[in-house]
């Protein structure tokens, strides 16, 4: 499947960042990145493992605090708000763990009710069944509607946690890791699924990803996490023409090992 | 701003006594900020009601099993220990008012504290613990749930409810396993035994069990709670954080217990 060339408005950034730094212990994860994310693209972020790629959509969703600088979301910063603002606006992020992260004491349909229950009270059972089974479709798996977490595989465990985060109909999507851990055809499936979701939902997306292969499929735009800055940006094409060793060494690492 | 400077927001890594003394004090500081978050939480609708009663059935209905026979064999066990010296002074007739007494202001909320201590305690930090670890909790956040609501406030509702239940429970059958054991032996009808062991009760003794058994109730789901909640580095941190649950709950019960046996008996 090749991935079409979409037109992004970029005077339209959904999510901005300025100056973005983060450390745990004397460990500094991110040094100063800045990053601009257009409605209805998707962004892919590059790096190594331990970059701080992971950190940065968790700051982006709020589960982590900036140390310093701005992230802004929908035109809120993050760091501001207050508990009920940043539960709201998570209703318009939705974040897709690299681990699925399933409920193991519920089944899929469970799983999929969870966040639909809490946050749309007053939704009659036929409306949560008709949105829980409408998702479920759109990923495919409809047929595991009554299975436990333990019953799937990998590749099915990320397509329904795919559909969790979906069903809130979100603007933005964060995904960690999407292919992480999952055979090369798995791979593929949920590369064509990231790019499904985009074009059904209209969603926004940032990818977290090392894999070139997810990046080249699913990426509008890759950006290049290195010592806790972004290095480059750019088209896939783009950034792998530059001349940094770093960048360059990345790309064969992946597709000469 | 140089981004490779130093991190101001990271304080250096100075100590006021030592690591493990100012550990120890931190720990403390956070159970206490734990333990005051529950309550603000627990008075800020949403009310988490379906969750509440489905904790406390697990607290409550699944403990039956181990607490009946544990309760049973314990009222067994202690009349039967308790006769040859009450048979040296020809006291055995004064069997049930020991039993009762013994059973109820002691032995009833100890014994279910510590064995909901392993069984629920346990089950709460590994689990808590697990789904820390699997960014379960992490999963829950961001889908706009509060998860301490959802996970924390509806276990430690459910074991400050159902331990004290438990514990009448445990009263009223380690009491019938003392009763078959002085009717086999003494001939003692069901009637003569009871009245004898409500007699000797007070409403002080019934009101200290009942309070201690809340206090212990409470202190299990908190500190199962707070284990799981703050659990790190991965499957070995839910090992720990299970294995603390129980060590320190059973730890804070038998102090628990010093405290309130010496505030009841300053107003016997």
């Amino acid at each position: 499947m090749v991935k079409e060339q979409k037109a992004i408005d970029k005077n339209n950034a959904v999510i901005s960042i300025r100056g973005l730094q983060k450390a745990f212990g004397n460990l500094h994860v991110l040094r100063g990145v800045d990053l601009d994310v257009y409605q209805g693209e998707n962004l892919v972020v590059l790096g190594r493992s331990g970059t701080g790629k992971s950190v940065l959509i968790k700051i982006i969703s709020g589960l982590l605090l900036p140390d310093e600088g701005e992230v802004n979301v929908l035109g809120q910063e993050i760091a501001e708000l207050k508990n009920r603002e940043l539960m709201e606006l998570r209703l318009k992020v939705g974040f897709s763990f690299q681990n699925s992260a399933l409920y193991d004491s519920m089944t899929v349909r469970q799983n999929l009710e969870f966040p639909l229950v809490r946050n749309s009270r007053g939704l009659r059972r036929s409306q949560i069944n008709n949105e829980v089974e409408s998702v479920l479709d759109a990923v495919g798996l409809l047929q595991t509607i009554e299975q436990m977490p333990s019953e799937l595989s990998g590749g099915q465990r990320k397509r329904i946690g795919i559909a969790r985060t979906l069903i809130l109909r979100p603007e933005i999507m964060l995904y960690d890791e999407p292919t992480a851990g999952l055979d090369p055809i798995t791979c593929i499936e949920i590369n064509h699924l990231i790019n499904e979701v985009q074009q059904k939902y209209k969603t926004t997306s940032i990818i977290i990803t090392h894999d070139l292969t997810c990046a080249k499929e699913t990426g509008d735009r890759i950006a290049m996490l290195l010592d806790g800055q972004f290095a480059i940006q750019g088209t896939f094409d783009e950034v792998f023409a530059s001349d940094d060793l770093r960048v360059q060494s990345f790309y064969n690492y992946n597709f000469t090992q | 701003m140089d981004p490779n400077a130093e991190n101001p927001n990271i304080p250096p890594q100075k100590y006021f006594i030592s690591k493990k003394v100012d550990d120890f004090f931190f720990t403390i500081y956070t159970i206490y900020q734990f333990i005051l978050r529950f309550f603000r939480e627990l008075f800020i609708p949403p009310y988490e009601f379906k969750e509440i009663i489905r904790q406390c059935y697990e607290v409550g209905v699944n403990s039956l099993p181990l607490i009946s026979l544990t309760g049973f064999i314990t009222g067994i066990v202690f009349t039967s220990q308790s006769r040859p010296s009450l048979a040296n002074f020809g006291a055995t007739s004064w069997i049930p008012s020991l039993v009762s007494i013994a059973i109820v202001r002691a032995l009833a909320p100890l014994v279910t504290a510590l064995i909901a201590a392993g069984k629920v305690g346990s089950n709460m930090g590994a689990e808590l613990g697990s789904m820390k670890v699997t960014e379960q909790i992490d999963a829950m956040e961001v889908s706009a749930t509060n998860p301490f609501k959802f996970l924390v406030v509806s276990r430690i509702i459910a074991t400050t409810c159902m331990i004290p239940i438990l514990v009448m429970y445990t009263a009223f059958v380690a009491l019938l396993g003392s009763f078959l054991n002085v009717h086999s032996n003494e001939q003692t009808s069901f009637v003569m035994f009871f009245s004898q062991v409500f007699d000797s009760l007070s409403f002080l003794d019934l009101f200290s069990s009942s309070f201690k058994s809340t206090v212990f109730g409470f202190t299990i789901g908190v500190v199962g709670c707070y284990c799981g909640y703050n659990s790190t580095k991965g499957t070995e941190g839910v090992g720990k954080a299970a294995n603390s649950a129980v060590v320190a709950a059973m730890f804070l019960i038998f102090v628990e217990e010093i405290v309130i046996v010496s505030i009841v008996n300053a107003f016997r």
